[in-house]
């Protein structure tokens, strides 16, 4: 088995994680990279993408797990040459090894949230925001598979930092730079709950529009996990 | 990328229903510089991106014109309804997909038409990209909209919409057109110069060159060609398909389309004729593609996109004559790369268990047939020559290999049928599900057998074109009275819906009366009406009502044998004595033989150089 981590923005940051899945096994065979293929009634590559994402996020630490096809040689290293080309836009290999860690241990994400306000940040926003994220409980409402519920979030996240800073994709916009650790899986934190959390608690805060961008994987330790 | 209209997609798009469908990017999708575009085309698909990119027609076109130097095309598509609600919330004209910016930029707009409810979002698009909905109000060089498409055989209804009409196949037409475009900006022609040029074009017609005059009881009198326009406009095709344009660099969608695959035509027209069925007519002549160029195209495709699965496509595939050397070395490729091969428009009777073996090698898909109707008398007068002993004959081939899964479509109100015909498809599908109890492989896994029933549609250009349509009250019954027939457990049946079908049937033989009913209709909110989560028959009804128009005269009527049909200005190579023939040989119960057993002498011969058919 061979891991990839990639990047996913622009443009492909639509695409769903079971239409990322196809995108995927089309672009190893439009690489020539033959990979392992299941079998059964209709035989097809197997690939596994980690963490699935809900779509509109970017990432700069996506993971696909793959195996090549029995006999095929191939370097690891070589991996983003090859796929980057036959890529669309918006998606980027950036590393490929072999022997990566249990996806078990992979605990943490570190993430990036701009809080974007079309009239400007108001006064106190940042501070307001940091004291709603630093309490010692917040309870939003999240929609389950049996209607919504209410859950405490706060033990999902961690090391909360707000700064009054632009997106670097969108320089000119006058917005609100949240950085945090959230909790991967079992369960995993959608860190879009968290404007939602500020809509709730402190409305004249709410930022007309939250854009979220994974940045690093995390294992329990916060080291980066591979 | 236009940065306004970015910045406003951004914020709705997490809102919408599979969003990927709205930003284009995906791979091999073609990006000009524009600093090096003289004239910008944006191609358009009144249906949704999945319904859209599924389809051969519009990535042949996008092919050729981008194969112009300085021309880019780029496409455009219907947006589903909550896409369309947020983008007039937020004030988003239609965009192209490769640059995101609004069709209203555009110098020429073609929309491909191949569906009668597909109308009303021709409507949605232009409105949403502020184009004017008339070509009469469009009054200048800038947003050329023009159509092509298998509704164009009839575009009467859509005359007041379009400035002129592609007819048949595009290839070579269309790349005629942008550039008698091109020179008419140059020259700074004005609209009405240009389509005085542009009509010159082989196969475009241009409505407003016609005036239709009705008589007292609402029947055609008269169709009086203006400005020295022709009297006839005749469709256009391509003599090579070995030399015509095939996109071997087929976009990839970055999520599933209806056609998820390389879709590789093997041959053009269809030798069979069988009276109902429009694309049978007006795709002749027949011309095939050689093996060898389908070859290279398939790998050449099929590397470039990285899909998996490949069809082989046309109205009878299995009819195409170079069919075994062609899968013979196709299924060799594939089954080294676990690609599936797959071969729709099967026939029950050439169905061999040789190609049903290299089809099964990588992937098993379903088996489907149309035998189209229950009994041998109704068969031969539609002129489906197949016979029951075919269609057994053929499912015990299927059983014994292992298949358990088929899909039979019939239809119901086809002309001359009666009870005992309807009865006939029970009949037949009883004794399918007796040839799987004698020759299943495998019987612990249990058969299904899928029956669909369609509401027969009488379409112009067939040898059904007179015919009376039967109610929606008949079929319904007719319907019932199969359903009643069919008990067993593995027997499926479903059956399209009679009011779709119904207003299919005004519009497919509409006139020029019918362009306010389609506007009326999208006024009061019709849209996406072959999705029948959208499809409202109320507001149809409302809209026939608001301008007077009975749709009884359009369907249950019929057409005199000696009434001017809308259609009449267009040729599509097969002549009208020949429909009358074919119509008068289904009253008799008689068949036509298939053009490889003897010429019928349609007409479409005409079409090509040289005159002579290679069906």
């Amino acid at each position: 088995m061979l891991r990839a981590s990639f990047r996913k923005e622009g443009n492909a940051v639509w695409i769903s994680h079971l239409d990322l899945m196809r995108v995927l096994q089309r672009a190893f065979r439009r690489a020539g990279i033959d990979l392992k293929h299941s079998q059964g009634f209709t035989p097809h590559p197997e690939l596994s993408i980690a963490l699935p994402m809900s779509v509109g996020i970017s990432s700069d630490c996506e993971l696909v797990d793959f195996t090549p096809a029995e006999g095929v040689e191939l370097d690891p290293a070589e991996v983003p040459a090859r796929l980057n080309p036959v890529l669309p836009a918006g998606l980027t290999v950036t590393d490929c090894w072999a022997e990566g860690r249990k996806l078990k241990h992979l605990v943490w994400l570190e993430a990036r949230l701009t809080l974007v306000y079309d009239d400007g940040v108001p006064d106190g926003a940042a501070e307001a925001i940091q004291a709603l994220l630093d309490r010692p409980e917040l309870v939003v409402e999240k929609h389950g598979k049996k209607g919504p519920v209410e859950v405490d979030i706060r033990p999902m996240y961690r090391d909360v930092r707000l700064k009054r800073e632009p997106d670097p994709a969108h320089p000119r916009e006058d917005a609100l730079t949240l950085t945090l650790v959230c909790a991967a899986q079992n369960p995993t934190l959608n860190p879009l709950l968290l404007p939602a959390a500020i809509e709730r608690y402190a409305p004249e805060y709410r930022p007309d529009f939250t854009r979220c961008r994974r940045l690093r994987v995390l294992d329990a330790e916060l080291e980066a996990f591979r | 990328m236009n940065a306004e209209i970015e910045r406003r997609l951004e914020r709705i798009l997490p809102t919408v229903q599979k969003p990927a469908r709205y930003v284009g990017g995906e791979y091999n999708q073609t990006v000009k510089d524009l600093a090096e575009v003289d004239t910008r085309v944006v191609f358009c698909f009144p249906d949704t991106y999945e319904i859209g990119m599924s389809n051969v027609g519009i990535r042949i076109l996008y092919e050729a014109v981008n194969n112009m130097p300085g021309v880019w095309c780029e496409r455009a598509f219907t947006p589903w309804g909550d896409m369309e609600e947020a983008m007039r919330a937020n004030h988003i004209p239609l965009y192209a997909l490769e640059s995101h910016d609004p069709l209203a930029d555009f110098d020429l707009i073609p929309i491909s038409v191949g569906y009668e409810m597909s109308y009303t979002n021709i409507l949605t698009m232009l409105d949403l990209a502020g184009i004017p909905l008339h070509a009469s109000e469009r009054k200048s060089l800038h947003n050329i909209v023009f159509a092509g498409g298998a509704c164009t055989y009839n575009p009467e209804p859509l005359a007041e919409f379009f400035d002129f009409f592609s007819l048949g196949e595009g290839e070579e037409s269309t790349v005629e057109i942008v550039n008698c475009y091109r020179s008419a900006k140059r020259a700074g022609l004005t609209k009405d110069e240009f389509l005085h040029e542009v009509a010159k074009i082989p196969g475009v017609y241009v409505p407003s060159f016609y005036e239709h005059r009705y008589n007292p009881d609402g029947t055609l009198a008269q169709i009086v060609p203006l400005h020295g326009a022709p009297a006839k406009v005749t469709k256009r095709i391509v003599q090579s398909l070995d030399a015509a344009v095939f996109p071997t660099k087929p976009i990839v969608p970055s999520t599933e389309i209806i056609h998820d695959r390389v879709n590789l035509e093997v041959m053009r027209g269809c030798i069979r004729g069988c009276r109902f069925c429009q694309a049978g007519y007006t795709y002749r002549p027949v011309r095939p593609r050689l093996p060898e160029t389908l070859y290279r195209q398939a790998v050449d495709s099929l590397e470039s996109s990285g899909d998996h699965e490949i069809t082989l496509s046309s109205l009878s595939t299995s009819d195409y004559k170079f069919l075994e050397p062609l899968t013979d070395r196709m299924t060799d490729y594939c089954a080294a790369r676990h690609i599936g091969l797959s071969v729709p428009s099967l026939r029950a009777d050439n169905f061999s268990r040789d190609l049903m073996l290299k089809l099964q090698r990588v992937k098993k898909s379903g088996l489907t047939f149309a035998p189209e109707a229950g009994t041998q008398r109704l068969r031969d007068a539609i002129n489906k020559n197949v016979t029951e002993e075919d269609i057994l004959k053929t499912c015990e081939i299927a059983f014994s290999g292992g298949w358990n899964n088929v899909k039979l479509y019939f239809m119901l109100g086809l002309p001359t049928e009666t009870d005992e015909d309807v009865l006939g498809i029970a009949d037949l599908v009883f004794k399918i599900l007796n040839t799987w109890k004698a020759h299943a492989s495998n019987k612990k896994r249990g058969v299904r057998i899928h029956v669909a029933t369609a509401f027969f549609v009488p379409k112009p250009f067939t040898g059904f074109q007179w015919e009376q349509q039967i109610t929606p009250e008949e079929y319904l019954r007719r319907a019932r009275l199969l359903k009643n027939s069919m008990f067993s457990k593995s027997v499926e049946y479903d059956y399209h819906d009679d009011r779709v079908s119904e207003m299919e049937a005004v519009f497919a033989r509409g006139d020029r009366r019918l362009g306010p009913v389609i506007e009326a209709a999208w006024r009061r909110g019709a849209k996406l009406d072959g999705w029948l989560e959208y499809f409202d028959y109320d507001k149809w009804q409302a809209a026939l009502r608001d301008c007077g128009i009975d749709p009884s005269f359009y369907t249950t009527r019929g057409f005199g044998l000696d009434e001017v049909l809308p259609w009449d200005t267009i040729d599509p190579g097969v002549r009208k004595d020949f429909l009358k023939r074919e119509r008068e040989r289904a009253y008799r119960s008689e068949i036509t033989p298939d053009c490889r057993h003897g010429c019928a002498g349609c007409g479409a011969n005409c079409l090509l150089e040289g005159g002579v058919c290679d069906a």
